[in-house]
């Protein structure tokens, strides 16, 4: 922080009394530094959020009218609700799903493109096109090619199981195909990740295995892994909160059909708020969901001891 | 700021250069602005009303009717085209607003409940006993537009019935008859399906399509007292006998292949289903009557030739009435009671009784819901398809608003997604109706 963070003028500029006077003696910036991003945040997040805790109390709201306090029946219709256990349900199936699917194939090449092999600066930059391409452009395009009418669909289906190329109409085949949009939309970044951090691993780590006789299956799994080891939490943790929020490819791709079969938690949010117009039980939702998303990117980081902060190369 | 000018100037750093150009196209924008702002708010007697309207492929005639208006005015007209898909969130959003919109499109009923609810409409009964609304629509389509007896909606569209619509040089290829009795209508089922054509499109995977075929079921079966029942608040009817069946007789025809095997990912809104039934893949597709102007739009060959119409066939052992029609009856301007120029807003509404706006509307494919429409029919753009609609819903003794607008948003909606789950299988009979009763009750009850 200290090395990215421009020095405080010197003992010239005026000064201030207090802890701002030290922290500029020890080379931090001041807190006001982070006022404008401080305000930005809050503005923009917290009282937002705040006011979205304060709408889950509001009841039936349909935003006509003001708000009034009525109790915690958004929350108790939350707990016993069998669409949101369901939506809870399909939510972990789909972000397990990507995570399965992305990170392996990210990892793979990530650390493929962290090398110095013929093409790879060509074969990287078109690795990396989906990723800024829009969403929305993405989702509307795999739209257009599943159609089981008008698409591709109709030519593929038959080889993957759909004999109709109805993929997007079958529960199975519309999450199938939300990981793998999803997925190839992101990968790009994952595999950016990767790159970055394999490329930080010391060589000299792999010529001391190499004068040990490690081949190359041996050194990925025994030095570029365990290297790798918080560039995974990094990624792991992106991943599953994106999976948990992600919204417009379900919102486009399958808009939580077929019936209810692709609703995750994010769409019934949206759902509930934005064609139902009930924003208390929407607003207990989303707050369930900030909640939720908290709770897991804390309890990743803490079980893979990225928290700790220590270094993957101790003692080098 | 041409390149020409720049490059003849003496070398500048190039920030000095960029700074200029857009110091100078900043104030030129706000001078742009301003002359903006300062000749709509100068107009003679100032101010201006803003109405929201749908967009869609018809709003130009919207447009014309309010340019013409603003020739009259003094206060102006300024329309909002909000985009179809975003109109119902957008509108309720503003109306909570202090950006509200003056007079805004709506389709009647649960559309606009919430807001009479809250005092935010500009009753109007008073206004429709005296010229020019007075009689000048038709009293049945201006009563589907009120709520509790009172009217808060000016037509401002035509009449979109659900008709059947069928591709008569199928039927004719295949010796069938037209599908206006249940056994005609399975004997087609049957045979299209034995020759690889889609008997019905059906644009499942946006919901609502699905939802005409439970509401004409209901109708043809138990009459349409089911239905107003379940609108009055009595959620004992999602499970009247009526309903059930209906719900059985979907099943059935799921089961026989009359919608195909890919309808749960068919859209409507993306003009699959449509290219469906215009391309000869479907024979048949049960859909609202604007339907007809987009085959028009994108099969018009097959709109001019082979396109024929029906009314949904009578369900043998029903107790409806085979002419009831189920649809959207209109679609309404009504005015919000906060507006600053009430006088120009009702004047607005008013001038959809025009002659000229009428006109308008027929000439752009609608069948308008004025009271001298019939007399004027024989210069809508299809004459054949005009008089079946405008008879169609003429007899009719009952013209049903569709279920998902007629009740409130918060079970509207809900009701168009349990239908696409009963549609995909999710739900079997009995639990979609224990679901719609639970939805209305915990509706009503906060």
């Amino acid at each position: 922080m200290t090395l990215a963070a421009p020095r405080p003028a010197p003992a010239r500029a005026p000064r201030r009394r207090g802890p701002g006077r030290r922290a500029a003696r020890v080379g931090r910036p001041r807190l006001t530094w982070a006022l404008p991003g401080l305000l930005f945040f809050m503005l923009f997040a917290v009282v937002p959020m705040l006011y979205s805790l304060y709408l889950s109390f509001c009841g039936n709201w349909g935003g006509i009218g003001s708000a009034h306090l009525v109790g915690a029946v958004d929350w108790q219709r939350l707990v016993d609700d069998s669409t949101i256990r369901q939506a809870t349900r399909l939510t972990i199936e789909l972000t397990v799903l990507s995570w399965l699917f992305q990170t392996p194939i990210a990892l793979l090449i990530g650390v493929w493109a962290a090398g110095r092999q013929r093409h790879r600066a060509v074969l990287s930059a078109v690795f990396f096109i989906p990723l800024v391409l829009s969403s929305t452009a993405i989702s509307l395009l795999f739209k257009a090619l599943l159609d089981p009418n008008f698409g591709l669909a109709h030519a593929i289906g038959p080889w993957i199981g759909f004999s109709d190329g109805n993929i997007l109409g079958s529960p199975n085949g519309a999450l199938a195909m939300l990981v793998f949009v999803g997925g190839w939309q992101f990968m790009p970044f994952h595999t950016l990740i990767y790159q970055g951090g394999a490329r930080q691993v010391p060589q000299m780590l792999y010529q001391a295995a190499e004068i040990d006789g490690a081949g190359r299956v041996a050194q990925f799994f025994h030095i570029t892994l365990p290297q790798l080891r918080h560039t995974i939490t990094t990624s792991s943790v992106l991943m599953v909160v994106g999976s948990l929020t992600s919204f417009e490819t379900v919102f486009l791709l399958t808009a939580g059909g077929p019936g209810s079969a692709t609703t995750t938690l994010s769409f019934a949010m949206y759902q509930n708020a934005f064609a139902d117009f009930n924003y208390g039980y929407a607003s207990a939702l989303g707050t369930g969901l900030v909640v939720l998303s908290t709770l897991l990117s804390l309890l990743m980081v803490r079980f893979t001891g990225f928290g700790s902060m220590r270094s993957a190369r101790e003692g080098m | 700021m041409t390149t020409k000018s720049a490059r003849r100037s003496p070398a500048r750093p190039l920030g000095g250069r960029l700074a200029r150009a857009t110091l100078a196209f900043t104030l030129a924008a706000g001078l742009c602005l301003g002359a903006a702002a300062c000749s709509s708010s100068s107009g003679a007697g100032g101010g201006s009303i803003t109405v929201y309207t749908y967009g869609d492929g018809s709003t130009d005639i919207q447009q014309t009717a309010v340019n013409d208006f603003n020739k009259t005015s003094k206060v102006k007209v300024d329309l909002v085209v909000v985009q179809g898909s975003d109109y119902t969130p957008k509108l309720r959003a503003a109306m909570g607003s202090s950006a509200a919109p003056d007079v805004f499109f709506n389709w009647g009923g649960g559309s606009i409940l919430p807001y009479v609810q809250a005092g935010q409409l500009v009753n109007l009964t008073a206004d429709f006993s005296q010229a020019p609304l007075k009689g000048a629509f038709l009293p049945s389509i201006v009563a589907a537009g009120a709520v509790n007896g009172q009217d808060y909606g000016v037509p401002m569209r035509g009449m979109q019935p659900v008709i059947l619509f069928y591709n008569k040089a199928l039927f004719a290829q295949y010796g069938l008859q037209t599908p206006d009795t249940w056994s005609a209508m399975q004997a087609a089922i049957s045979t299209f399906k034995a020759h690889g054509v889609i008997p019905f499109a059906l644009g499942d995977s946006d919901n609502w399509p699905s939802l005409m075929w439970l509401e004409y079921l209901v109708d043809r079966i138990g009459g349409p007292s089911v239905f107003t029942g379940i609108q009055n608040g009595d959620t004992s009817g999602w499970s009247n006998p009526a309903m059930s069946t209906a719900l059985g007789d979907i099943q059935s025809l799921i089961k026989e292949g009359a919608f195909g095997s890919t309808f749960t990912s068919t859209g409507y809104n993306d003009n699959a289903a449509t290219t469906l039934l215009g391309t000869g893949k479907a024979a048949m597709q049960l859909m609202g009557s604007w339907d007809y102007s987009n085959q028009l739009t994108n099969h018009t060959a097959f709109a001019k030739n082979d396109e024929a119409f029906t009314t949904f066939p009578a369900v043998p052992g029903g107790v409806g009435n085979a002419a009831d029609v189920v649809g959207n009856p209109a679609n309404y301007w009504s005015i919000n009671a906060r507006t600053k120029n009430l006088s120009t807003a009702v004047a607005f509404v008013e001038y959809m009784a025009q002659a000229s706006y009428e006109k308008a509307l027929l000439a752009g494919g609608w069948i308008t819901t004025n009271s001298d429409t019939a007399s004027l029919l024989p210069s809508f753009p299809n004459p054949a398809f005009g008089e079946f609609q405008f008879q169609m819903v003429q007899k009719a003794p009952a013209f049903q608003l569709s279920w998902d607008q007629a009740l409130p948003t918060t079970v509207g909606t809900p009701l168009d997604t349990e239908v696409g789950k009963f549609f995909a299988g999710q739900v079997s009979v009995s639990q979609f109706e224990s679901d719609m009763a639970s939805a209305q009750k915990s509706d009503s009850s906060s």
